[in-house]
């Protein structure tokens, strides 16, 4: 059970590569945006803020590389629904293929490709000014943290490729989750939201995981008065990827079995 | 002897959605293939063959019935129906961003058969050259080569063609019905499911016709074309005679002539054996015709699918859907 999941899981891995290999316009542009927004928001709209520009950056960094961590949702579901909506899904289906390998495999190169796509985005960020002001250990566990909220984000894009009606539906809601991480404090802090927006943004798990990571990098510390997954961003960043993928990837391993029907 | 079946389906349902806009999309469907022969599976659009196809490939569950394909139940053992089955098709398809190679690879890997098979199969498919582009540079020909190629990666022992040559060009049609020629004489039953009568004809062993979710003709292609009679056609010498011969036709049938203006001839389906080419010669001269060629032979199967799918809706052709909506 185990040896034919993860042999069919590395064929599928490896499917997902060769495709990256001959079509990488897709990972280029996925991996510039975050790039693009970084310096659009260090340098134009952080004029306006408060905080000075410098300092702004250094909160800023951590927050554009969960941002991306984040996109995951976009890239799980824009994958899967191709996949599903364009036959190949159907044939994996007819083969005694173990039913996790399949999006396992998505999962899994998705993990590769966004673990080599942070390293242009993290130069951008030192060339801002940013550093790792912490120890070693922890910026080792800021990475860490940053690949399993990838990993969990992209099961939550899975579920939804493959629920999708269409191609076109899944594209469409799959380009929404951009506000995902504007309803966070990845690019700005929360305090200075209306009170409403303010809860909803710090029960956004992007703020969790984004305040954890400034929080290991030694960046910016733990915002006061906070909700409990902020206060305590470690555990609740932890919390917040085991609650996804525990809802998420068995519900994705049913729907792909089933494919709805 | 006992005949061995290798697919044998009891009663299948399947509807989709619910309350007034559900579509029945099987109604009790019996099919019953012996081994190491092809049945094709004719229809309408909409009448229920690829559902059909998806019950027995374990891609959809079929809310009734039960079916058996290689000797396994399709809803209480999937994954033994997977591993004596290949599906090709339009709607079970390859990977268009992998090429040739990669896919026949990808799949080879899924299947545990050798990595040289996969490069032996593109060989004898002609796919040698193309191999290595990404598999959406391919024609609709090369496409379902592959599609198929990926198929025998192990020997299936029973194979799902879903319109394996719709939107084929003659030549490359013709190489798809070569290699499933060589596949059954390996021993391999296959369930083809088409719009084209020719194809049923060519390869079918035998001839399921569904009609609105159920099988409602069976048997070799040569009995469908003799149930529905024959086929009378009458050219007449000028187009005003046109009219007059088509009333004359209609009266001695009793169905409606078909009418061809540009060859000046007129034709209609008959299933009443006493009627013979002299009677019908005579009836038209009787009515002042002038017939230049009259000619009495067994329908084509398209002749026979049009007659035999006539009954409820008689334009259900004009439009993919016509017939889901008319039931």
């Amino acid at each position: 059970m185990t040896t034919a999941l993860l042999h069919d899981g590395t064929a599928m891995l490896g499917r997902h590569l060769q495709r990256i290999r001959h079509a990488p316009a897709i990972l280029v542009m996925t991996q510039t945006m975050p790039i693009v927004f970084l310096l659009f928001f260090g340098y134009v709209f952080g004029s306006a803020l408060a905080m000075p520009g410098a300092d702004y950056r250094a909160f800023l960094v951590p927050g554009m590389l969960v941002a991306t961590a984040a996109n995951g949702v976009m890239t799980g579901m824009f994958t899967a629904a191709q996949d599903s909506h364009r036959g190949v899904m159907d044939r994996f289906r007819t083969l005694p293929v173990s039913r996790a390998a399949v999006p396992l495999g998505q999962a899994v190169a998705d993990l590769v490709t966004t673990a080599a796509g942070l390293v242009p985005l993290l130069l951008v960020g030192l060339a801002m000014g940013w550093r790792a002001e912490g120890g070693a250990p922890e910026a080792v566990g800021a990475f860490g943290l940053l690949l399993l909220f990838r990993f969990a984000a992209t099961w939550v894009g899975i579920l939804l490729g493959l629920a999708s009606r269409s191609e076109e539906a899944a594209g469409q809601l799959a380009s929404a989750t951009f506000m995902l991480p504007l309803l966070s404090n990845a690019y700005i802090p929360t305090s200075g939201f209306p009170s409403w927006v303010r809860v909803i943004a710090e029960w956004n798990p992007i703020s969790a995981v984004a305040t954890a990571v400034r929080e290991l990098f030694g960046n910016a510390p733990v915002p006061d008065g906070a909700s409990w997954p902020v206060a305590h961003p470690v555990a609740g960043s932890l919390a917040w990827c085991a609650v996804l993928l525990a809802l998420c990837v068995p519900l994705t391993v049913r729907r792909y079995a089933t494919g709805g029907r | 002897m006992t005949t061995t079946y290798a697919v044998l389906s009891e009663g299948l349902e399947k509807r989709y959605g619910s309350g007034g806009r559900a579509v029945h999309a099987l109604r009790g469907l019996d099919l019953a293939v012996p081994e190491g022969t092809v049945c094709g599976l004719l229809g309408p659009n909409g009448a229920g063959k690829t559902t059909a196809v998806r019950a027995l490939t374990t891609l959809v569950r079929p809310d009734a019935g039960s079916a058996r394909v290689a000797g396994h139940d399709v809803l209480a053992d999937p994954q033994a129906v997977r591993r004596r089955i290949g599906v090709t098709g339009q709607y079970a398809s390859v990977d268009g961003d992998l090429t040739g190679r990669e896919n026949l690879r990808l799949f080879a890997r899924l299947l545990r058969a050798p990595r040289t098979r996969a490069d032996d199969l593109l060989e004898r498919f002609g796919l040698t050259g193309a191999a290595d582009r990404t598999a959406r540079t391919y024609s609709g020909g090369m496409r379902r080569r592959l599609d198929l190629a990926a198929s025998l990666l192990t020997r299936p022992a029973v194979l799902f063609l879903d319109e394996p040559t719709t939107g084929l060009d003659p030549h490359s049609r013709n190489g798809i019905w070569d290699a499933v020629r060589e596949l059954t004489g390996e021993g391999t039953t296959v369930l083809l499911t088409t719009q084209y009568l020719e194809e049923a004809d060519r390869l079918a062993d035998s001839v399921v016709l569904i009609d609105g979710g159920r099988a409602a003709h069976r048997g070799t292609p040569a009995e469908l074309k003799a149930r529905t009679g024959s086929y009378a056609e009458v050219v007449v010498a000028e187009d005003a005679a046109l009219y007059a011969a088509a009333a004359v036709l209609d009266q001695l049938t009793g169905a409606e002539p078909t009418l061809d203006p540009e060859r000046g001839a007129v034709g209609v389906v008959t299933l009443d054996p006493s009627l013979t080419l002299p009677r019908i010669v005579r009836e038209l001269d009787a009515a002042g015709v002038p017939v230049v060629d009259a000619t009495l032979r067994p329908p084509t199967l398209d002749e026979a699918f049009l007659r035999l799918t006539a009954g409820r809706e008689p334009h259900h052709f004009t439009g993919p859907n016509s017939l889901t909506e008319a039931t």
